[in-house]
């Protein structure tokens, strides 16, 4: 080691031997996107975040205000630094305009859901009505054995509607992904 | 005036300042050969499989900077562009690959020759579009030059339905402020942050054992004469990675030449033990870190990059720079001579280069010679005199690949030419023809594997077509051989299919091509054949070398291993830990 070290006038200290390495929480990140309505676009999102070895938890699409412009809002479970690069990388896809992690950023949030719920007693369609009312649902199609119910709100809110009526028996239901928007003033209370 | 979609797609390429294209013709893309016939005024190479001439557009944009273009068919000859297409993707290659499609009102059916070619690429380049109006087609074409040559450069597929190729329009080719204009969500990042830069100035001052680590993106930007004026200025030894080689000249006495997976010895002590670590236009790939906590475990980091993505994606940075290369060094360099900054530890500074001298004489680049066998390395150094280190290098991917970065020295960007990202064999010949054609003052050697020769070997009677003087220097060892290395140090020797003493006598294959063969077998060879292919300027010339089949390519940092693992060059014997010892 001394030849290595010369004629040692450097002194030898006591100096970390490994390199931090950020590693991130593993949670559900809301994904707001402004894009060019382009052929492809959508395409080139998804296989961005599948390369990661992400799936997309929740999707919606829609035309904004302005021709050829689209709002996009996209729900993945990932870690925080990997989230990081992906946002990164699609800021980077030539159609994508605006991209930004609106998970911590003070932001309203709507999802609607379709939910049809076996109601054939009598009882089974007093609790559901009276689910729907308290929850400011609606219900939307009516047969002799179901309800179908419309529902809008946070996710919290919606889960909680399912839950409550899913030991009638759920035959069907849609969702269609979270829209969301970052808020322009400080945080208000939620409804 | 009205003309056909094909005439646009001539015109628009003109308007680029195409010169020549590389491709195949066939069913889909007739219309654009025939107005390629008719307006004369762009150079075409017809290559022998769709791969060749996407190399060849890559080996000419590598060589030159300039925007490379392949042209294919659809369906198979579109499908034979993906390994290149993936190749220039990896290493930020600005081409603009143009296929042919199946008629508009039949894609979706399953035609004849129809494969989703824009579904297929998605991945792999930067961007990529299907013509559907030929309305569309000039700022299509434009948009697609633009966004390769510009930002993080790289691949672009334009895909172009046979019909679209044949309606009639008087479409105007758009001005470049109008394809600006059309990419609103495209903006490239160049100036790079003043704050940032004072950061970085501050660090670079306070540092003890400060290292430049050089990538792809210093030699794109062609900032060679800013990073000498910088590391001469602040002191700082300089290495590169296999990409970044001609970045900086390796001869300089500042030069720790190659870090990594294949590094020397005195560049990979100088980055584990440096307190300041200063990557420019490199990403810390996992053949340059290795164990990636263990990569420069107590420096702070300056990462000045022109992709903002590619920041703190394997490593934490301590202060980023997003901008392009020379822009941000040359403001740097500008606020270095303002604030006439002096390094803070003068005396650290002086000890630091002497240590790492030390190093370089401890442990030089080296390999036991032999005057009965011919040792690989030993025809590089051949090479390497014989062009007086002027040559342009091409390579394959494998042992010789790793050769040619070590034992030829290069002094200017855009010299090495290789698959750096993909490691594609059979990238070192069609390159090499695209890099001549695109150079074509310069000597070109491609310094291939007979395995990966063998993967684009017909490419050979392209460059006797077109009286492309390319020297191929074959380091035959009868291997697969960076695999049998593998083999043989990490599998106890189980040579599994990697045995290639089958192959063709490469002189008589020359001779077949129309071309020049020559074999040497022993080492008073080597030298008489390279003078003898200098002198051969009007087709290429096939030099077979037979070297030493079991030859190993070290040092060598195992995959995934710290580098205090490095082999040496003796190959037994792994690095004490204890001489990976930190100074402070
Ligand atoms: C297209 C392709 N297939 C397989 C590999 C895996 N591979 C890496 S190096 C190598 C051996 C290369 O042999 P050769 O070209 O003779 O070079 P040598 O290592 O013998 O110098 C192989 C098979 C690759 N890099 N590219
Ligand atoms: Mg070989």
């Amino acid at each position: 080691m001394a030849d290595t070290l010369g004629s040692s006038q450097l002194s030898t200290v006591k100096a970390p031997l490994f390199r931090e390495v950020k590693k991130g929480e593993v949670r559900k990140h809301l994904i707001s996107l402004t894009v060019r309505n382009e052929l492809g676009v959508l395409a080139r999102i998804a296989i961005l975040i599948a390369g990661k070895g992400y799936n997309i938890e929740g999707l919606s699409v829609g035309e904004t205000h302005e021709k050829g412009i689209s709002q996009m809002t996209l729900e993945v479970i990932g870690d925080d630094v990997v989230i990081e690069q992906v946002v990164k990388q699609l800021r980077k896809l030539i159609d994508t305009l605006k991209v930004k992690d609106i998970t911590d950023v003070p932001h309203v949030e709507r999802e609607l859901a379709l939910i049809k719920v076996y109601t054939a007693t009598p009882r089974a369609r007093d609790e559901v009505l009276r689910l729907v009312e308290i929850f400011r649902a609606r219900i939307v199609d009516v047969s002799p054995e179901t309800y179908t119910v419309e529902i809008t709100g946070t996710e919290d809110k919606i889960q909680a509607f399912i839950d409550l009526v899913r030991p009638f028996g759920i035959k069907e239901m849609a969702r269609t992904g979270k829209v969301a928007m970052k808020r322009e003033s400080t945080p208000q209370e939620e409804d | 005036m009205p003309r056909k979609g094909a005439d646009i797609v001539i015109e628009a390429l003109k308007e680029e300042g195409v010169e020549i294209v590389f491709g195949i013709p066939g069913g889909a893309i007739m219309e654009v050969y025939d107005a390629l016939y008719r307006d004369g005024g762009i150079k075409h190479i017809l290559a022998r499989h769709e791969q060749g001439a996407g190399h060849m557009a890559e080996g000419y944009a590598k060589a030159t900077g300039k925007v490379g273009v392949a042209i294919a068919t659809s369906g198979p000859g579109a499908t034979n562009l993906v390994t290149a297409i993936a190749d220039a993707y990896m290493d930020s290659v600005p081409v603009v690959f143009i296929t042919g499609q199946v008629p508009t009102h039949l894609i979706g059916n399953d035609a004849f020759q129809e494969v989703d070619i824009i579904g297929i690429t998605r991945p792999i380049t930067k961007h990529n579009f299907l013509v559907k109006r030929i309305e569309d087609l000039p700022l299509i074409i434009r948009q697609a030059f633009y966004i390769a040559k510009t930002g993080r450069p790289g691949p672009v597929l334009i895909d172009i339905p046979k019909d679209i190729t044949q309606k009639l329009s008087d479409v105007k080719i758009p001005s470049l402020e109008e394809v600006k204009e059309s990419l609103p969500g495209y903006k490239p990042h160049l100036e790079g942050n003043l704050q940032q830069i004072k950061k970085a100035i501050r660090l670079m001052v306070e540092a003890k054992r400060p290292v430049l680590y050089l990538g792809g993106g210093a030699v794109q930007a062609e900032a060679q004469k800013e990073l000498i004026e910088l590391a001469e200025l602040m002191k700082i030894p300089v290495t590169t990675t296999n990409m970044g080689k001609g970045s900086f000249p390796e001869d300089h006495p500042l030069a720790l030449h190659m870090l990594g997976m294949h590094g020397t010895y005195y560049a990979n002590m100088a980055v584990y033990n440096c307190d300041l670590l200063i990557a420019v236009g490199a990403r810390f790939d996992d053949r340059v870190t290795g164990k990636i906590e263990e990569f420069a475990p107590q420096a702070k980091i300056i990462h000045i990059d022109i992709d903002p993505a590619s920041i703190s994606k394997n490593i934490v940075v301590d202060v980023p720079i997003v901008g392009d290369v020379k822009i941000v060094l040359r403001r740097l360099l500008e606020e270095l001579r303002r604030e006439a900054v002096k390094i803070l530890y003068p005396e650290e500074r002086q000890k630091w280069i002497e240590q790492i001298e030390k190093w370089k004489k401890r442990y030089p680049l080296t390999y036991s010679r032999s005057d009965k066998v011919i040792k690989p390395q030993y025809v590089i150094e051949q090479i390497y005199q014989a062009t007086k280190g002027e040559a342009i290098i091409t390579t394959g991917v494998g042992q010789h690949q790793m050769w040619a970065a070590m034992f030829y020295k290069y002094s200017f960007p855009r010299q090495f030419i290789n698959s750096g990202g993909l490691g594609t064999m059979g990238f070192g010949l069609p390159a090499g023809i695209g890099a001549k054609i695109g150079r074509p003052k310069r000597e070109v050697f491609v310094i291939d594997g007979d395995g990966s020769f063998m993967m684009t070997m017909q490419e050979i009677i392209t460059a006797v077509q077109y009286k492309v003087p390319v020297k191929v220097a074959i380091i035959n060892n009868s291997y697969l051989g960076m695999v049998r290395q593998w083999q043989e140090l990490f599998y106890d020797r189980r040579y599994a299919e990697v045995d290639l003493s089958v192959q063709p006598d490469f002189v008589k294959l020359a001779e077949a091509c129309g071309a020049v063969g020559f074999r040497a077998e022993k080492p008073s060879d080597v030298r008489e054949i390279i003078e003898e292919a200098l002198r051969i300027q009007d087709k290429p010339v096939i030099m077979d070398f037979h070297v030493d089949k079991e030859e190993n390519v070290f040092p060598m940092v195992p995959a995934g291993k710290s580098y205090r693992e490095m082999i040496l060059h003796d190959g037994k014997k792994p690095i004490e830990a204890e001489t990976m010892y930190l100074v402070g």
